[in-house]
């Protein structure tokens, strides 16, 4: 049995300068690199594999399977693509760990371009956390110094090196063929797959795209071995995860743990529901997962569990919300996010978020229709499934959901603004001053 | 966007949006030799990291933005001419992004949260008290230049809720009154530190040459982790819970369990008022604002 928490990969955040090789060094810091080129890379791919590691960007596919997918070596490059785009809203892990801890992703990205004979690796940083990618920048820099990375790596005679890129503010590039195309100098956008990027991914090359975390944890992986790393968490959902607790908790923060872990354990730690304040929905793993309500507590936040009471692991990223909340405003203001992200390469997304903007904007305003509701769930039954990529999905998830649990204040939204029903001073994590109400609207 | 339509359209321009599709004559003006010089220097820097030289596409836009203060015609056109792109290539890049400004932006983008969480948080009340202190709307800038502020997307500090992002640097816990003191201080020159960042803001300029692969020697300034960051971490030393392996061994020995709630239903309230946690945790300011004291 192991313990609640794990700290892992925020081992040592509270120490001063976590971020430098040599804080690094001293906690471990490149010993699995080192123990990894005493190996062949298809023993590295093996161990990992046989670590069942999912990924940890949300979809949950496994790491080592994803890397074995990739087409056989031909002679030509291959490459690692780290997604660091972390953009879900109520996701916030990844921005931590390479704030606090850049080098074990580093090491594990070392790791992992060894594996695959990747000779260049590439961390695609969204671009709106400046001082993330200065931290990455000099990680990058001082593990080059140190003859961690570029030609013939600590003798091993491998060449490994990593480019860290800032994207410049698009939720869509968070989806690995899109981020392929931004890299590339491209908008954003979806690709057709097949081909798969293991295929054809950057520059046509075979490319696996992988989450920060997922490759972070390599790095433990390849120090204490793969049964270490099974020893946590479930028998389909290996290994510790960091869980962000947002919200109406008494005290938000990061909890590293071992996969299926509860809610209501985690609730728990963040010192329960705000002061005086209930539970009313919340997400396990970003706005793209359908919400849950106090019924749910008890679930194991692994992939399954959470998949079989209707919801997605996802990232991880728990938001709270309290009986102050009005579900349609929350709802509402996820559909404007969809809608401001879709990127109008494919119809049913693009229309269909626009169009489901406009209905729960007028539910919001207690503008709604008779039919308003219905048409919500016609409109998702049209998108879900038949647009490009997931984010189309991902839009329905929160409308789908929200009236599946709270049916009447979608119904509400016929007669009652939401701002009434719930007014937004009771919300906010301050003292309202200033009487003055606010709609959240008032510029165009 | 151009003033061909109706009369009816161009007396609009005229009003309300003449200010916002004017295009300054900077914008086509060829560079300074000088200027010129330098941009190419470090756009063959910038192009050699990759294997593929359109990939410095999201990077040139942004060295452009760290000379221009925006994405202007003079530096789209010389992206093309870099990357063997087309106008029409590159600018369909440049209006995909957010980041990449159509018009000049001010010295500071002030950019409030107001997806789900933090505009409920208290995102909202801070946009409009914001817009209001500085008379402008989102995407907007303050008439000495100074700051645009923007209605941003979730920027992945969710536990620090109502976040404010300057300059793409993190000011957590924000309020309505620790938002107004950023602008004052911004406006009226103060050096203003983010919570976790660097010391101080810099400029959206400097910011953007950070932006196209340029450190600017602030990577070791400010903290590793705020105190929501280290929550998990603090209460598995106290429990003394960790991953079985040597991986717990942290910068510590354990201490005294000490697990503040008795709190066992979520249902009752906590003992611990909202920031009480906070306050006890070392090496951080209590209470929700951010340091935007001058240094």
């Amino acid at each position: 049995m192991t313990d609640t928490l794990t700290p892992v990969l925020t081992r040592f955040w509270d120490v001063p300068e976590s971020w430098k090789l040599a804080t690094y060094e001293r906690h471990d810091g490149y010993r699995a690199l080192r123990k990894a080129l005493t190996m062949k890379p298809e023993e590295v791919l093996a161990e990992v594999k046989d670590s069942s590691i999912r990924g940890r960007g949300g979809a949950g596919f496994p790491t080592g399977l994803k890397w074995s997918f990739m087409s056989p070596p031909d002679g030509g490059p291959r490459y690692l693509v780290v997604n660091a785009d972390e953009s879900e809203p109520g996701t916030c892990k990844d921005i931590p760990l390479m704030m606090a801890n850049p080098h074990e992703l580093v090491e594990g990205a070392a790791i992992a371009s060894y594996a695959i004979g990747c000779e260049k690796a590439f961390i695609y940083l969204r671009g709106e956390v400046v001082h993330v990618y200065r931290r990455l920048l000099s990680a990058v820099a001082e593990a080059r110094a140190a003859g961690y990375l570029g030609r013939d790596v600590l003798g091993s005679g491998a060449t490994l090196d990593i480019v860290v890129h800032a994207g410049a503010g698009a939720y869509e590039c968070g989806e690995e063929t899109a981020l392929l195309d931004s890299l590339e100098g491209r908008r954003g956008q979806p690709r057709s797959k097949p081909p798969f990027p293991g295929a054809q991914g950057l520059y046509a090359r075979p490319t696996s795209v992988n989450n920060v975390e997922s490759i972070a944890s390599v790095a433990g992986i390849l120090r204490h071995g793969a049964d270490w790393f099974k020893s946590m968490g479930t028998e389909k959902s290996t290994g510790f995860g960091i869980f962000s607790l947002s919200g109406h908790v008494a005290h938000p923060g990061q909890f590293e743990a071992p996969l299926g872990i509860t809610m209501r354990e985690l609730l728990d730690l963040a010192g329960g529901i705000r002061q005086g304040h209930r539970l009313k929905f919340w997400t396990p793993g970003g706005s793209s997962t359908p919400i849950l309500t106090e019924d749910y507590l008890d679930v194991p936040l692994d992939f399954d569990s959470v998949a079989a009471a209707g919801s997605m692991l996802g990232t991880r990223a728990l938001q709270v919300f309290d009986e102050t909340v009005s579900v349609v405003r929350a709802v509402a203001r996820w559909t404007e996010f969809y809608q401001h992200e879709s990127c109008g390469k494919c119809t049913p997304c693009r229309e269909g978020t626009y169009w489901l903007r406009q209905v729960m904007t007028r539910l919001e305003h207690g503008k709604g229709s008779q039919d308003d509701v219905d048409k919500l769930l016609d409109m998702c039954e049209n998108i879900l499934g038949r647009a490009f990529c997931a984010l189309g999905d991902a839009a329905t998830m929160p409308v789908t959901s929200g009236i599946k649990h709270f049916r009447e204040e979608f119904e509400a939204g016929m007669h009652t603004p939401a701002d009434v029903l719930f007014p937004l001073a009771n919300s906010a994590l301050f003292e309202v001053s200033d009487t003055k109400e606010s709609s959240g609207m008032v510029t165009t | 966007m151009s003033g061909h339509g109706s009369g009816e359209t161009w007396s609009l321009h005229m009003t309300q949006e003449a200010a916002y599709l004017h295009v300054d004559a900077e914008s086509k003006a060829p560079y300074a030799a000088d200027v010129l010089e330098r941009l190419r220097a470090d756009a063959e820097v910038v192009i050699a990291r990759y294997p593929g030289k359109r990939s410095a596409l999201l990077p040139l836009l942004h060295l452009v933005q760290s000379v221009d203060g925006y994405v202007t015609g003079r530096g789209l056109k010389l992206c093309a001419e870099l990357l063997d792109l087309t106008a029409a290539e590159v600018s369909a890049v440049a209006t995909y992004y957010t980041q990449y400004k159509r018009h000049p932006n001010g010295d500071y983008t002030v950019g409030v949260c107001t997806n789900t969480l933090c505009a409920i948080m208290g995102g909202d009340l801070i946009f409009d008290r914001l817009s209001e202190h500085l008379g402008v709307g989102n995407d907007e800038t303050t008439p000495d230049g100074k700051i645009t502020l923007e209605r941003i997307e979730c920027n992945a500090g969710c536990d620090y809720a109502p976040v404010v992002m300057t300059n793409w640097e993190f000011f957590d816990n924000q309020t309505p009154e620790s938002a107004t003191r950023l602008v004052d201080d911004l406006r009226a020159g103060k050096d203003v530190a983010p919570t976790r960042g660097a010391h101080r803001v810099c400029t959206f300029k400097e910011i953007s040459r950070v932006l196209a692969g340029f450190n600017d020697g602030r990577a070791d300034e400010g903290v590793g982790a705020g105190p929501a960051s280290l929550l998990g971490l603090q209460i598995a030393k106290e429990q003394g819970w960790r991953a079985p392996g040597d991986d717990a061994g942290g910068s510590g020995a354990p201490v005294q369990p000490q697990v503040h709630p008795e709190q066992t239903s979520i249902d009752s309230p906590s003992k611990a008022g909202p920031t009480g946690m906070r306050s006890t945790q070392p090496g951080t300011p209590p209470g929700p604002t951010g340091k935007e004291e001058p240094k």
